[in-house]
């Protein structure tokens, strides 16, 4: 069984259907892209996983528990992290408590302040920046810091949604490869991006999500050369 | 900086400029109405950070408050009863023990019944309109009222006089008058105020709180549970609220069911003096609001007073809704 399993899924706003049907498998080790464009479903599936809501129908599961009606700060003990849209740091807060909110839900103080030096080796800037007011960081700044935020719940799966928007061609580079660098560290990752191409190079597989339905999915090389996906989201 | 600025640093230079020249022309009647501007103000303080904190995580305002300030002193006059009698105002050990003993008693009984509170009233409309929390907590004041209304009646009741005055616990330096009241109320309110401080800026519950207050859904991912994290500030509303009953009717020595609708107002309209939501302001603007109210009573009239406050009230409203120390880094 795959590490996190999101199966059959419909969830609503109100009456407004969100999601329908949706099933997303990710295993352990991968990294699983999840595109489609302006409300797709992407990060409301997210925030399904996330616990921030519940479907109606269907089922998630993560490392072989049912998780469909957990509450959301139970489900980040259990292993699962985010770096929201829109990055959602705490403005008013420094960086480096932003980062210790991350790690909320551990109590192990030598680990915790053993991520930290990870999250400050992987991104070097937060490390000069520690002391600022969140609120007051680049966009490329807040950013790094959601995601390392995210990093700090050593999460078995960090979930990404759209971490390269808004950001300059140099500074994507630089956020793809430090998601590959954690997934080779061993962190399992979904990311959600509307940065198609960049999203499907990095990713083993992925899924095209178009109006609450996946439409197709395949390794990321598959979807690179399809051709549906080169007109709609490549423009080739 | 727009007209409205204009307008408010233009009002509140020329209370500074009239004021100081009462400092100059009469310094010893100045200073004594500062000395009780600052009692009263440290009393509004602790009532204006349960007001702050309360709207900075869930913004509502929580008109219910005044109302756990004076049920606070009501459950500390009837416990400090059984020590009261022949000691009342002078310094005994006995005194002591009981202030030392009640004031926390109060403030753990307050903080639970304000969490009980928000459990029964506010948490099932946590999604509702606005509007429905708002009007669920006048209902809760006029409850709170009413329990007390019914307990001992409309009249005044008399809170047990355990600190100490008279010959030996006044003095007067350069002929302003001040007692250890005064003393102990502003020294009292500033030890709470200071551990608040270290609790929220230091304890990782702390943070959460301030977390909660800045984004409720990051918060929620970072593996906060909200509940908790509103349940306590309620909890600690409630305790400086019970905590600032007790100051008040120590200071006072009487109390009335419906003390809380004056005391809350103003400190209400402390808390928006300050910039609603931000815990150093509701503390600074404590303190300013009882000395403005105390300035008021002496130099104008205390029968203007309320005008006084209230106008301050809509005139920060109008002119700076985001209060004197304003945010001071942008949301988002
Ligand atoms: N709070 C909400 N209330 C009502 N409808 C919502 C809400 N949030 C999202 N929706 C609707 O749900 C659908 C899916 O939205 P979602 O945010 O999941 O899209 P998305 O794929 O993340 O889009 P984008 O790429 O623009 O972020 C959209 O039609 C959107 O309008
Ligand atoms: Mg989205």
């Amino acid at each position: 069984m795959a590490l996190l399993e999101f199966e059959g899924v419909d969830a609503f706003y109100g009456r407004i259907q969100a999601l329908r049907k949706v099933s997303i498998s990710v295993e352990k080790g991968e990294v699983v892209a999840l595109i489609g464009s302006n409300g797709a479903g992407k990060t409301t599936t997210l925030r399904t996983i996330s616990g921030l809501m519940h479907p109606t129908n269907g089922t998630v599961m993560f490392d072989g528990r049912d998780i469909t009606h957990t509450r959301p700060s139970r489900i980040v003990e259990l292993g699962i992290s985010q770096s929201p849209e829109g990055r959602r740091l705490f403005p008013r807060m420094s960086v480096v408590d932003n980062l210790f909110m991350g790690a909320y839900s551990r109590n192990d103080r030598p680990g915790i302040a053993s991520d930290m030096e990870r999250v400050f080796t992987l991104f070097p800037r937060l490390l000069e920046r520690r002391t600022q007011i969140a609120g007051t960081l680049s966009g490329g700044e807040q950013q790094m810091l959601a995601m390392g935020r995210a990093l700090m719940a050593r999460p078995k799966v960090m979930m990404l949604d759209e971490p390269s928007l808004g950001l300059a061609p140099i500074l994507i580079e630089t956020i793809f490869s430090i998601v590959r660098e954690i997934n080779s560290q061993g962190t399992t990752v979904l990311l959600v991006e509307q940065n198609a191409h960049k999203a499907l190079e990095v990713a083993n597989r992925a899924y095209v999500l178009e109006t609450g339905v996946i439409a197709q999915q395949g390794t990321g090389r598959d979807l690179l050369a399809s051709e549906e996906v080169q007109k709609a989201y490549l423009g080739m | 900086m727009s007209l409205t600025d204009y307008g408010f640093y233009i009002l509140c230079a020329t209370a500074i400029v009239l004021l100081a020249t009462q400092a100059f022309t009469n310094p010893k009647d100045f200073f004594q109405v500062t000395i009780f501007g600052l009692a009263d103000g440290a009393i509004y303080a602790l009532v204006a950070l349960g007001y702050t904190m309360v709207y900075g995580i869930i913004e509502l305002i929580n008109f219910a408050h005044g109302d756990v300030f004076t049920l606070g002193a009501y459950i500390g006059a009837a416990i400090l009863a059984f020590f009261a009698g022949a000691n009342e105002g002078s310094f005994v050990v006995v005194n002591v023990i009981a202030l030392l003993l009640v004031f926390p008693i109060v403030m753990l009984i307050m903080g639970g019944i304000n969490i009980t509170i928000e459990r029964i009233a506010y948490r099932p409309l946590r999604n509702a309109p606005r509007l429905a929390p708002l009007i669920t907590a006048i209902g809760m004041s006029f409850v709170l009222e009413g329990i007390m209304f019914m307990w001992h009646g409309a009249p005044t009741v008399h809170f047990p006089d355990l600190l100490p005055h008279g010959p030996g616990f006044q003095t007067t330096i350069g002929g302003v008058f001040f007692g250890f009241k005064d003393v102990f109320v502003v020294v009292a309110a500033a030890i709470l105020v200071s551990l608040l401080a270290v609790f929220i800026n230091g304890s990782k519950l702390g943070k959460a709180m301030r977390a909660t207050a800045q984004d409720r859904d990051a918060a929620q991912l970072m593996g906060i549970d909200i509940n908790r994290t509103i349940a306590a500030t309620f909890f600690i509303g409630a305790v400086l609220a019970g905590a600032g009953g007790m100051i008040w009717g120590l200071y006072f020595n009487t109390i009335y069911y419906n003390l809380g609708f004056r005391t809350g107002l103003v400190a209400f309209t402390a808390a928006v003096f300050g910039g609603i939501g931000n815990i150093p302001g509701a503390a600074i603007g404590g303190l300013i609001i009882g000395l403005v109210a105390a300035y008021s009573d002496g130099y104008i009239g205390s029968k203007w007073t309320e005008v006084v406050i209230f106008g301050i009230l809509i005139g920060v409203l109008v002119f700076r809704p985001t209060g004197l120390l304003g945010m001071r880094v942008p949301e988002k």
